[in-house]
């Protein structure tokens, strides 16, 4: 099933951290690594990411279970690059027709799947530790998002599990009905496509009706409206991000000074 | 009836645009399950990921189609990243920064015509565009050790040309769909149905 | 505050040709409890979202004029509540204190008022749980009670209800109209839906009821209106109280077994339950909310794979096939077989148009076409949907949804029949004749199994009963 509430224990020091301040450090830590395609600052990164792991109360085992399909696209990369890699420097390894595997291959390929997990597991991590209302409200009071713009997506994101149990509705009101696919592929796809259209439907429909309740409650009266929960943007928030900055920084630092870095432009 | 071509957006514009957004969301989550179900072997088939790509794109095109207001079609693909990224798809962060980017694709096509045409060229403008927008950030940010003339340009041009055909032509024949059910009825697009 | 005049007024929604409320001239003092009744489709429900200011200008067209407190509803959104029929759709946070607070945060309440309001409104309410409770966890009765605490929240000048205890088990139902009653203010005007009258005849001191045809029927104090006009009135469909309904229990024993349930059960959605359900026998299946019946529901017609236990269908229902247990036949045959009608009417609809949802079925099953339009037409002018028969089932209203669900799965006539909440939001006539279906059907030797809060329904047709507790 789909997870929608954060899973990790909310009062770890950093998990408490402002939304918009969390979400802005991955950003920052994430692209400061796109930057790079050696291996040395990726890996540098990971081991910095999985040490913070606790302070943001996030286990393992979460992770692990939120970033398998990355293992997937790490195979995906391997294959791809042993077929058409731009350069095939270093020792050949295998050959085999035009499948040509060489040493520099093989860095290359170990460089693209730990920036892979370098660059995306910081952002599993700050997601894993917020809670959706926490982020719209900072998003409005920190980020100066257009309240009814995040407001109406935060609405809208609570149909999330709704919609999860109306795929199964549907698909049983079908079964009742006397439709169903049987075992032919090209039969489960039509019905998959009719499926998510009747999903389709059945969301907007409620999301017009949810609209009218909210503005039946005076959501958009144009009035100014208050808020019910402070969000704060301290001095330990800031730093939070010139933190993931520098840290990001220095393995990059050591990747130049080790003589390993790439860039990704150049 | 009174034409509704003022370029505020009202709450279920507001509503509705998420909704769809979020709606991709399960899809997306339910196509994952029914693709690993029905192939998993496809997966590694590197050209057939940039012909399933325009899959991802359809809530730009949709959304720019269905609510028809400047900023439609961003908001809606910015939305689904970000409640992907909710969901905890595997990408974190990183997948709002994309959804920016291929959302501003489609943005700019709607923009080109003022907001005032929403038919199939313009769908299929605004489709080419995201997948523009996508096949540029996978070029540079995750293609660039790949071999450019064998697997970075056959990858990117058909990236744009599934994001056409399914994002745009997909996304355009979806809202005559959702029209005709009077699931639109509150927006001009389900009031452009003409009874045949 | 909250006086209301219509004058004149009707409202016609989009894509239909008939008005769904016609000349209605009516006035409302401040403070007035006012029940406005009317059969399923005079237009209740459209007028109560007339008074909340919304009903969108470019939805539909209106006549006359509508007035709360001498302005344009659109404009006084802010002196009025309304709750829905269906919670669900009308909460909008994640947690219950914040649904609360949403509405005084767009009144632009100063913050340090809001908690204090938040927990007044839950507390009258009589809401059991802390404020961080998750609006996703809360049975629909608990939902009701926070979306009217949201409401009282803003202190309204009118408050509009809507059919609030549909689907609500009667304790819950009675919490409902207590908590109703109890944050009422002296100013206060209240407008209430509501079918059935007795309940909710405690809380008003007039009735107004709407003519199907346009125009208000009768306005007067209860005693006034169910005196003078009560047999017309009932006659119409109005639930008088005070009339019972003909009992229509089965008239000859029941025949063979067609399904059993052994252990049947769905941790933690439904504990352990035994029963056989036999040809040409009603059975009823009550408790409380969230005791599992739907899911009980859902597990008979073979839709869910059951937790815990095993349903068996017998030679009578399931021919040579009764090696498999219904969640595993295809699903043509199920459809033949067992028929279901779902609690939210909304999730069975699979066409586009009344007729086309009710031909679906029996042209599933391959019957002949001319043989499809007689049962359909039938059908339709049962069940008083003749009317809407090209109308898109999801524009129709609660109780004529309601109706059609019900007939869908009546199209293939199944030998067995699992219906869920059948007569909620019927007004007496069409509960009457839905009555006559079940027992028609039944007389022919179809089995019926029905979850109900129902009571008139229970004592009307049920043969025999089964009580489900929370597991
Ligand atoms: N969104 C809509 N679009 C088109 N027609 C509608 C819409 N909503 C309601 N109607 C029609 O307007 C009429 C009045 O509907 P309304 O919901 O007001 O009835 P009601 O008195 O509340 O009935 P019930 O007791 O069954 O809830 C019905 O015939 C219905 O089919
Ligand atoms: N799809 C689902 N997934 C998980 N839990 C569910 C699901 N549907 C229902 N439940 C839970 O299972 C329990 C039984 O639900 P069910 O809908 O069967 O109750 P019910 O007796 O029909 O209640 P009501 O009278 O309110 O309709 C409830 O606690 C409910 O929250
Ligand atoms: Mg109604
Ligand atoms: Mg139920």
């Amino acid at each position: 099933m789909i997870s929608f509430e954060p899973v990790a224990a909310p009062g770890a020091p950093l998990a408490r951290r402002n939304p918009v301040a969390k979400l802005v450090a991955a950003l920052v830590f994430s692209f400061i690594l796109i930057a790079t395609l050696d291996p040395v600052a990726p890996a540098i990164a990971i081991a910095v990411e999985l040490a913070v792991l606790p302070l943001f109360g996030v286990r393992l085992r979460v992770l692990a279970r939120r970033t398998w399909p990355l293992l997937v696209g790490a195979v995906g990369v391997v294959v791809t690059l042993v077929l058409f890699a731009a350069e095939r420097s270093g020792r050949v390894l295998v050959e085999a027709g035009p499948v040509v595997v060489t040493s520099g291959v093989l860095l290359t390929a170990l460089g693209l799947v730990l920036r892979m997990f370098a660059v995306a597991l910081p952002g599993v991590i700050v997601f894993a530790t917020t809670d959706p209302t926490d982020l719209a409200d900072a998003l409005i009071q920190n980020a100066k998002a257009p309240a009814r713009f995040a407001i109406g997506a935060l609405a809208a994101f609570r149909l999330v599990p709704l919609l999860g149990q109306e795929w199964q509705m549907i698909s049983m009101a079908r079964r009742a009905r006397g439709v169903e696919s049987g075992r032919n592929p090209l039969a489960k796809l039509r019905l998959f496509a009719s499926t998510a259209f009747a999903l389709l439907v059945g969301a907007i429909r409620r999301g017009t009706r949810l609209a009218v309740a909210m503005d039946a409650r005076g959501f958009d009266a144009g009035t100014p409206r208050t808020v019910a929960r402070q969000q704060r943007f301290v001095a330990a928030d800031g730093l939070l991000i010139v933190c993931s900055a520098a840290l990001a920084g220095a393995a990059l630092t050591v990747s130049v000074l080790l003589g390993t870095f790439r860039p990704l432009i150049g | 009836m009174r034409d509704n071509n003022t370029t505020r957006w009202r709450t279920v514009d507001i509503v509705v645009a998420a909704v769809i957004a979020v709606a991709f969301g399960v899809i997306f989550w339910a196509w994952g399950l029914l693709w690993r179900a029905v192939d998993p072997a496809f997966a590694f088939f590197p050209a057939g990921q940039a012909i399933m790509y325009g899959v991802w794109l359809v809530p730009a095109v949709l959304g720019g189609l269905v609510i028809r207001k400047p900023g439609a079609a961003l908001f809606c693909e910015a939305v689904a990243a970000t409640v992907s990224a909710l969901l905890g798809a595997e990408w974190g962060g990183v997948t709002i920064v994309q959804g920016l980017i291929q959302g501003l694709g489609a943005e700019l096509a709607f923009a080109a015509f003022r907001y005032r045409s929403f038919r199939l060229p313009t769908a299929l403008i605004a489709g080419a565009l995201t997948g523009l927008g996508a096949a540029l950030f996978d070029f540079f940010v995750w293609n660039s050790e790949y071999a450019l003339a064998s697997y970075r340009i056959p990858y990117a041009l058909l990236t744009i040309v599934s994001a056409a055909a399914v994002a745009g032509a997909g996304a355009w024949a979806l809202t005559r769909a959702l029209a005709t059910t009077g699931a639109l009825d509150r927006f001009p697009a389900g009031r452009d149905r003409t009874p045949i | 505050m909250g006086a209301v005049v219509l004058r004149g007024f009707g409202w016609r929604h989009g894509g239909r040709r008939a008005w769904a409320v016609r000349g209605v001239d009516l006035r409302v003092e401040a403070g007035e409890r006012v029940l406005l009744l009317g059969p399923s489709g005079a237009g209740k429900s459209t007028l109560l979202a007339a008074l909340a200011g919304l009903l969108p200008e470019d939805s539909g067209e209106q006549e006359g004029t509508v007035e709360v407190d001498g302005l344009d509803p659109r404009e006084s959104r802010d002196r009025v509540g309304i709750v829905f029929q269906d919670p669900e759709s009308q909460l909008v946070m994640a947690r219950s204190g914040d649904d609360v607070a949403f509405g005084l945060e767009n009144r632009g309440i100063p913050a340090r008022e809001i908690w204090p309001r938040v927990d007044e409104a839950l507390a009258r309410v009589g809401f059991p749980y802390p404020r961080d409770r998750p609006t996703a966890a809360l049975s629909g009765g608990e939902q009701q009670r926070l979306a009217l605490a949201g409401v009282l929240a803003l202190r309204p000048g009118l408050l509009l209800l809507d059919e609030p205890t549909a689907n609500l088990d009667p304790t819950g139902a009675a919490l409902i109209r207590a908590a109703v009653a109890g944050a009422l203010d002296a100013d206060t005007t209240l407008i209430l839906v509501e079918h059935r009258v007795a309940e909710a005849l405690p809380l008003v001191d007039r009735v107004v009821v709407l003519e199907p045809g346009g125009g208000v029927r009768a306005d007067g104090t209860p005693e006034a209106v169910f005196g003078t006009h009560g047999d017309t009135l009932a006659a119409e469909g109005v639930w008088v109280p005070g009339r019972p309904v003909p009992p229509r229990q089965a008239t000859t024993p029941a025949g063979d077994v067609l399904v059993t349930a052994d252990r049947l059960g769905l941790p933690p959605r439904l504990a352990a339950v035994d029963l056989a359900v036999r040809a040409g026998e009603a059975l009823a299946v009550l408790g409380p909310n969230g005791a599992g019946k739907s899911t009980l529901a859902l597990l008979l017609g073979g839709l869910l794979k059951p937790g815990a236990g095993r349903v068996a269908a017998t030679t009578a229902l399931a021919g040579t096939d009764t090696g498999t247990p219904p969640h595993r036949w295809r699903a043509p045959a199920l459809a033949r077989r067992i028929g279901s009608v779902f609690q939210d009417p909304e999730h069975q609809f699979v066409a586009n148009t009344v007729y086309d949802e009710l031909a679906l079925g029996p042209r599933r099953t391959g019957q002949p076409e001319p043989a499809i339009r007689s049962t359909v037409d039938g059908l339709l002018s049962r069940l008083r949907l003749t009317k809407l028969a090209a109308a898109n089932p999801y524009t129709l209203s609660g109780g004529e949804a309601r109706r059609l669900s019900v007939a869908t799965a009546l199209a293939t006539a199944p030998r067995l029949l699992v219906c869920d909440e059948p007569t909620f939001g019927q007004d007496r006539r069409t509960w009457l004749e839905l009555v006559d279906l079940f027992a028609e059907l039944r007389d022919a030797g179809h089995g019926l199994v029905a979850v109900t809060h129902d009571p008139e329904f229970v004592a009307a047709l049920a043969d025999r009963r089964l009580i489900l507790e929370r597991p």
